[in-house]
């Protein structure tokens, strides 16, 4: 199986402030693979670093093309879909528009409308609010309508920052459930990063723990649910 | 809504930093001893500027540190320059005592029309202040106050000679006064901006809805401060009616409000210490562009301030700021 | 009563300028986020422009063309070449910058074109109707109605103009799924200019063309906007024509109001439907979850 995304040196930072110092991974095509850490530990800036959306340096290679160049809005078009922090949704528009949006870089009119439906079927609450502004959605459904948009890009690789944060433990599951079945049946790789790590570790084959820039930890998300040592002391449980 | 007010100087210039003795120190000096050494009109221009600054001040106190955005303020100048130059011109009041109830005359005005604002947000809230900014000049215009204000004429001013015991002229002494009342003003905005109060208010300007939550009485610090922050202004407005010894509706229109939205911006919003480069700004360079070319000086204005934000988008404070951290990392 | 219709009518037919005016501000404001100062200089610029080239003989549409694709390309290149260098900087700085937008437009305006007073033709036919309205006045009313139209459907119907407002309402997001953001900052800029154009050209046989015709208008403009909502195309027109009437209304029947404090008592009319409406008449209000 080939890499879909293989990462080189990563360096990113904000000013004059350097967040990560050379990060080496890779992602194995149609894998879930988890970035997990504490607060602070860079694991948003590695996405964003990854989106085109922060000053970066090294190689970020996607299925062999180098990104490292390219701006956010050329780097969607490559097939990345980042779903972020704080989910981003377009607040004043109506759902069904924020679905649309995501499909903003494709055309036929008649598979994005399947698209939308399919979305639907992952999400029926989102069918439901389809009219109404996102920015009266609840955190879950907001987060629900976040991956549907991502999805509307029919994206190889999906980037996803803690989409577990500020929801429900019932609803968490319900999402971890669909991502993991989108996974199977659409081959959409992923690449997860997340505070809470036991659902990751659930979902993910692969597993990189990040601190302060730097990758102390890989391996497979078994061993490293195995490790006790690893899991006493860097996920707390 | 994006008239929200963003600052990138405030909180590591201003908030929990002490004030720094040396340079205060030194520009209280410098400052006491100007204008014994340039001529009268450098002084009377000098004042000039201390008064901006104050004005500058009151605006930032509302729209940088409590994220009011106004365009109204000359409102409160004039109503401050007026009160002074009616009391001493209807009922010969001593001109000492006109400044500080310019001041409070004010206060009151602002935290009257602070109270209806209260729902208005942003641009709304611009267009608020707009209307009153316009509408201020002309009702001193208006004929039916014409009596009081002085009408289209407005009202001349007179100073008390400087006290017989004291061997300077007019220019220094009123120098002097207003720049004991700014450094006076700049301490209490710099212990208001340092308290709890000072916190509740950036409070209100970073996250209102974060604020309420944790019990800051939104409403009331708003209204408050924007009662301060007129106050400020209104006694900018008093000051300027004495030192010029003139009003009239014409000193106070629209513009100015802008002049002195350019100054904070300039200046640099959340500082205390760029409202005195706002000052001067305001002062010196439409006085400049006007000497580059008389029929484009309006042009010539507009490109000097295109150029300013280019180079310190965040104002002069802001910019000082930014070199500081670079120093900081050389050495 | 017949008095009333008549100063209604006129009114509206003010109305229709600050309609017209309004629509450019709402676009801009769709565009961008915030409001740009500057518009109206820039439409006065613009139909100095289109003035110029009907004085060397180019016939009125085509010069009134020629000056929208102008105006839309000096949109974007403002955008282009003087807000995108500084578009991390605050609010308030860019507040500033429209404002010295504003002073170089009218300067260069009265620098190039002189101050004496200009004429500008109508494409309308001379003659009122009926009496009551000027022919002119209600062309420009239907005009504005057009405009107004193809704004409304660019932004509901076509992908370009929901990208634009997005782009608008949240950059970040909207580079995430594959819109170049800068771009649709340029492209609203242009239209802004374009509509901005339209509108001065409207105005400017009514008003008469010299370098500070759109300073008094432009306020009205923004009111007008602010009034109808600013999320709303069609609330800044309705908001245009309810200044309009407003302010003709309060000038002719409150006697202690002469002309002088028209503009006073229409910003005050206008504050009290904010202090009720703070969304503006048609405003969508946001709501905000924490």
């Amino acid at each position: 199986m080939s890499n879909i995304l293989d990462v080189i040196g990563l360096e990113a930072s904000y000013g004059p402030t350097n967040v990560l110092h050379g990060l080496d991974f890779s992602l194995e095509e149609g894998g879930v693979t988890t970035i997990l850490g504490a607060n602070g530990a860079g694991k948003t800036t590695t996405l964003r670093a990854i989106s085109g959306m922060v000053t970066r340096s090294g190689e970020i290679k996607l299925d062999g093309k180098e990104l490292n160049s390219l701006r956010p809005a050329e780097i969607t078009r490559e097939g990345i879909a980042h779903v972020p922090e704080g989910r981003g949704t377009f607040v004043r528009m109506s759902t069904e528009d924020n679905l649309q949006l995501g499909a903003y870089t494709r055309s036929g009119k008649a598979e994005i409308a399947e698209d939308i439906e399919r979305v639907y079927s992952y999400f029926p609450i989102l069918k439901q609010r389809r009219n109404q502004q996102a920015g009266t959605l609840s955190g879950g459904e907001a987060q629900m309508l976040a991956v549907g948009r991502a999805l509307m890009l029919r994206p190889r690789l999906l980037l996803l920052d803690e989409p577990s944060f500020g929801l429900a433990p019932l609803i968490v599951q319900e999402l971890f459930e669909i991502l993991k079945k989108i996974n199977v049946e659409d081959g959409v790789s992923m690449l997860l990063v997340e505070q809470n790590a036991a659902l990751a570790l659930e979902l993910a084959d692969h597993a990189y723990l990040l601190e302060t820039g730097n990758i102390v930890i890989s391996g497979t998300a078994d061993s490293i649910l195995e490790n006790e040592t690893v899991r006493r002391s860097y996920l707390g449980y | 809504m994006t008239t929200e007010v963003e600052t990138n100087t405030d909180s590591r210039l201003t908030v929990g930093s002490k004030i720094n003795i040396k340079w205060v120190g030194a520009f209280i000096i410098l400052g006491a001893l100007l204008p014994f050494f340039v001529e009268g009109y450098t002084s009377f221009q000098a004042t000039l500027v201390m008064i901006y600054a104050i004005a500058i001040l009151g605006l930032n106190l509302l729209t940088g540190f409590n994220g009011q955005f106004s365009l109204g303020h000359s409102a409160f100048y004039a109503i401050g320059a007026y009160t002074a130059a009616v009391l001493v011109y209807h009922l010969d009041w001593p001109v000492y005592v006109t400044i500080p109830i310019g001041g409070v005359v004010c206060f009151v005005a602002g935290f009257l029309f602070g109270l209806p604002a209260l729902r208005l947000e942003g641009l709304y809230l611009a267009l608020a202040t707009f209307a009153l900014a316009v509408a201020v000049p002309q009702i001193l215009k208006s004929s039916h106050l014409e009596e009081l204000t002085g009408g289209v004429q407005g009202l001349d001013v007179f100073r008390p000679d400087v006290p017989a015991v004291l061997p300077i002229d007019m220019d220094q002494w009123w120098y002097l006064i207003t720049f004991g009342i700014m450094l006076l003003m700049f301490w209490v905005a710099w212990n208001l901006i340092n308290s709890r109060s000072g916190r509740a208010m950036m409070a209100i300007r970073d996250n209102p809805i974060a604020a309420a939550s944790m019990g800051i009485n939104t409403s009331l610090y708003k209204s408050l401060t924007f009662g301060v922050s007129a106050f400020y202004t209104g006694i900018a407005g008093a000051l300027s009616a004495i030192v010029i010894e003139f009003v009239a509706p014409d000193s106070f229109t629209f513009q100015l409000s802008i002049l002195l939205f350019i100054g904070l911006v300039v200046g640099g919003t959340g500082s205390i210490w760029g409202a005195i480069f706002g000052g001067l700004f305001i002062l010196m360079v439409p006085n400049i562009a006007e000497e580059v070319s008389t029929g484009l000086s309006y042009a010539v204005f507009g490109v000097i301030l295109i150029l300013v934000i280019y180079v310190m988008p965040s104002g002069i404070a802001g910019f000082v700021n930014i070199l500081r951290v670079r120093l900081r990392k050389i050495f | 009563m017949d008095h009333l219709l008549q100063q209604i009518l006129t009114g509206l037919a003010n109305g229709a300028i600050y309609a017209c005016l309004a629509l450019a501000v709402v676009m801009i404001y769709q565009a961008i986020d915030h409001f740009n100062f500057a518009q109206g200089e820039m439409a006065m610029f613009s139909t100095y422009i289109c003035w110029s080239m009907i004085a060397v003989g180019i016939p009125y549409w085509i010069a009134f063309l020629l000056t929208i694709v102008v105006s839309f390309t000096a949109g974007i290149a403002i955008e282009r070449i003087i807000f995108k260098p500084i578009h991390n900087a605050p609010v308030l700085s860019h507040i500033v910058v429209f404002i010295g937008l504003l002073a170089i437009f009218n300067s260069l305006a009265g620098a190039i074109w002189d101050h004496t007073i200009k004429t500008f033709p109508s494409p309308f036919p001379e003659g009122s109707f009926g009496g009551l309205i000027g022919l002119h006045e209600v062309g420009m009313f239907f005009v504005t109605l057009l405009l107004l139209g193809a704004i409304f459907c660019f932004f509901k119907y076509t992908r370009v103009g929901m990208a634009m407002q997005a782009a608008a309402a949240n950059p970040d997001s909207a580079e995430l799924v594959g819109i170049r953001v800068g771009w649709m900052l340029a492209l609203g800029w242009g239209l802004a200019a374009a509509i901005g154009a339209v509108a001065g050209m409207m105005i400017a046989p009514v008003v008469f063309l010299d370098p500070n015709m759109m300073l008094g208008i432009l306020l009205y403009g923004f009111a007008a906007a602010i009034v109808g909502g600013i999320t709303s195309p069609g609330g800044a027109v309705a908001g245009g024509f309810l200044v309009g009437i407003i302010e003709n209304l309060a000038g002719t029947y409150i006697p202690a109001i002469g002309s002088e404090l028209k503009l006073t008592v229409a910003l005050v009319l206008i504050v009290t439907v904010l202090l009720f409406k703070p969304n503006g008449l048609f405003g969508k209000s946001i709501v905000t979850r924490v």
